[in-house]
């Protein structure tokens, strides 16, 4: 499949234990915990009515995906009314087909790149590459990525995993032609420097690709959400402009965009507004001053419609904030590369194997704590726990979990149905475990429980159960 | 009745609610102290207690993805309560698993969806019953020293549990309360998570026990036994002398040996 190349998330257990002990990512990642948290609550205090907008961003989704086939097919009607063409991509693999027609029939060398998590998705850059075409990505972040030759590790900060020294190195590694004696040792040195590269290939670029936050069905326009300006230069320059979207990104109105996109930049990057929302409706008609001269619009599906009709439905509903990894704790302590795919965290763990198979992706919706942060900061109420606790069931019916895990289950699941019994045999349990607890308190190693001793110790316990005690408390009573 | 002070609305003998105490199984198993403390807690905020033979709520086969288990115990357990006028369980995980998922578990379901639903119905986490039920204001409790308290994530993001038991830990006499920083984010347990995978709820409750170590308390204090042993079998590995307890036992003036020690 062609995910291939990038997907590690069945190493998910050997990629965490590299990335607990990467100093740099560690460091890095210390970033995330004590900047965005802390900014998007003091964002987010500052409009009382968030809660209700989060309602209200709920059930737009919701309508629209009640609804997905009327809107997407109003968007295509609005989208080629105004001179716009609309590809609909059933997989990854046509939709890298339909984007290099796109840019074989403009004769295209070079590409500039927005964002975008569905160019990730269909590995665009790479297919391009095998094709002799160049694509460079023009968000600071993606840039850095695509150099590193990386997957991003978040979905809206894709570079968040590197440190400024970092990227110093890696700026010296490719920019050769510039002078080495140069200071990258500043965020503003490095920022110039990314400028200066990449102003020239937005000029130069024959296509331009971005993503797209948003469809809206009824003016047949995409809305991109950037705060780099890049993301502008790069739809506007090229003779030709392609957004990459997917059937879950329509909406209906402009009225429900701007509700959205109230709830988006708050939980995203703890701004009120991002810095750029730009609108492209069409190609440059005859009176622009700018504008592509095509303007192609790619829908892909790559198991969408499948989740629309099962349980993983209000996955559908997300749009792509990032609040999910940000307050998790477990991408905290992994980083985002951890998944081993194009999305990270709570969403990923949903989403991902949904679209490269759970039998490709089996930790992911398992290595969380369900402390339930995510579901408590998701600007549209996506019940990610519970959405991942189905792709246990899932795993659980196909005997995909571990057969240690699926055999200690079996055994205690036997006894909790049979309280009497469990009582018995928990009585032996703590008998021994207190016996031994005489002598210690506590133990710094135990049989079966390695995973836990061997960071932390395990309590000793009485030599009766409470409700042997309480049983003993009641009869002499 | 009402021996140590507190507030008992209703507080004749044969008006006393019946509170069916779920135990859960660590405090079974581990620490019958909470169980205890419970007990006399409930009791002074004016209830009878029993305790039905039980054995656990099946939360680890529910997060292991075993329905059909999960529903078994459930509806096991359900039958075992369904004598009381309330069920009390000292665990905000446990608690949010009776009330907030066996309804879920049962939904559709016409023989059991309503008993799930009555069931849900009169279920409650210790020290929200004791606040947001009984109305208990303060305790009748003396604890020598500073203790800092961590928002285990089930009881806080499930239930709201969150000013019930610092309200109900200002009255007790000597304690004084340090927060620390990030209180309500997870400690790394997470049931099986914790063993599943053992490096990154490590890392977690590293971070947590940094914090901890941090506000110079002398106790750590939750509400539910499976993140404080966690933390406290953190703390004890990295050689810290912070003594971790339940909040019901420090309420209920109950002076068992911390956590792992004697």
């Amino acid at each position: 499949m062609a995910f291939a190349a990038h997907l590690t998330a069945p190493a998910f257990k050997a990629n965490a234990k590299e990335a607990l002990t990467d100093a740099q990512l560690q460091s890095a990642l210390h970033g995330i915990e004590t900047g965005i948290v802390d900014r998007r609550r003091a964002t987010v205090a500052k409009l009382p009515e968030f809660d209700a907008l989060r309602d209200c961003a709920r059930a737009i989704k919701n309508h629209t995906l009640a609804h997905l086939d009327l809107y997407l097919e109003q968007f295509e009607a609005k989208c080629r009314a105004a001179g716009g063409h609309v590809h609909y991509a059933v997989t990854a693999e046509e939709a890298r087909a339909q984007v290099l027609e796109i840019c074989r029939s403009a004769n295209a060398r070079l590409v500039t790149k927005g964002k975008s998590m569905i160019g990730e998705e269909i590995a665009i850059n790479d297919f391009l590459e095998q094709n002799g075409i160049t694509p460079v990505e023009t968000d600071l972040g993606e840039y850095l990525v695509q150099i590193r030759h990386e997957l991003p590790s978040h979905i809206i900060m894709p570079a968040v995993h590197l440190t400024k020294e970092q990227i110093e190195a890696d700026f010296r590694r490719v920019h050769t032609h510039l002078a080495p004696e140069r200071n990258l040792a500043e965020h503003q040195t490095l920022l110039t420097e990314a400028r200066v590269i990449l102003r020239d290939r937005f000029l130069s670029a024959d296509v331009g690709i971005t993503g797209a936050n948003f469809l809206i069905a009824e003016t047949g326009t995409s809305i991109i959400v950037t705060n780099e300006g890049n993301g502008d230069l790069t739809q506007t320059l090229p003779r030709v402009h392609i957004v990459l979207a997917s059937i879950e990104k329509v909406v209906p109105t402009l009225e429900d965009v701007s509700q959205l996109l109230r709830v988006l930049a708050r939980s995203a990057t703890a701004q009120e507004m991002s810095v750029y929302t730009t609108f492209s409706t069409g190609p440059r008609r005859a009176g622009d001053p700018d504008g592509p001269n095509e303007y192609h619009v790619i829908i892909l599906d790559n198991g969408r419609t499948a989740m629309l009709g099962g349980q993983f439905r209000e996955m559908l509903r997300c749009i792509r904030c990032g609040a999910c990894m940000n307050h998790c704790p477990v991408y905290a302590a992994v980083g985002g590369h951890t998944y081993g795919w194009v999305y990270p965290g709570p969403m990923g763990a949903v989403l991902t194997p949904s679209i490269v198979g759970i039998e490709n992706a089996r930790d992911l919706p398992n290595a969380s704590t369900f402390c339930g942060r995510c579901e408590e900061v998701c600007p549209v109420r996506i019940p990610l726990p519970n959405l991942m606790r189905h792709w246990r069931e899932r795993e659980f019916e196909r005997h995909l979990s571990p057969a240690t895990v699926r055999s200690g289950l079996a055994i205690w699941a036997y006894l909790a149905k049979r309280p009497q019994l469990y009582a018995v045999a928990m009585s032996l349990f703590v008998l021994g475990l207190g016996l031994i607890g005489k002598l210690f308190p506590r133990f710094r190693w135990l049989p079966l429980a390695t995973g836990w001793t061997r960071y932390r110790d395990f309590p000793a316990s009485q030599l009766q159960t409470f409700q042997a005690q309480w049983k003993r408390r009641v009869r002499t009573q | 009745m009402n021996k140590d002070g507190m507030e008992t609305p209703g507080a004749l003998a044969q008006e006393r609610p019946r509170v069916g105490l779920f135990v859960t199984c660590l405090v079974d198993l581990i620490r019958p102290a909470v169980g205890f403390a419970a007990v006399k807690l409930i009791e002074d905020a004016g209830c009878a207690v029993e305790v039905p033979r039980q054995s656990c709520c099946g939360q680890p086969a529910y997060n292991s993805g075993d329905r059909a288990s999960t529903r078994a115990i459930a509806s096991q357990v359900i039958a075992a309560f369904e004598p009381y006028d309330y069920v009390v369980a000292p665990s905000g995980s446990c608690a949010g698993m009776l009330k907030t998922h066996y309804p879920e578990l049962f939904a559709g379901d016409a023989a059991w969806e309503a008993r799930a639903a009555a069931f849900c119905a009169k279920t409650h986490e210790l020290i929200s019953f004791l606040v947001d039920v009984r109305s208990v204001s303060k305790v009748a409790a003396r604890f020598e020293g500073s203790a800092t308290y961590h928002d285990s994530c089930s009881g806080l993001r499930e239930l709201g549990i969150r000013a019930q038991p610092r309200r109900l830990l200002a009255t007790v006499e000597g304690l004084a309360l340090k927060e620390m920083h990030d209180s309500d984010v997870c400690c790394g347990f997470g049931g099986t998570f914790c063993v599943k995978y053992p490096d990154i709820s490590n890392a977690i409750v590293a971070k947590k026990a940094e914090h901890i170590a941090a506000t110079g308390a002398e106790t750590l204090l939750a509400g539910d036994l499976g993140c404080l042993m966690n933390m406290a079998g953190k703390l004890q590995r990295l050689g810290r002398r912070v003594k971790a307890r339940h909040v019901a036992e420090v309420l209920a003036g109950i002076d068992a040996p911390a956590i792992g020690e004697r």
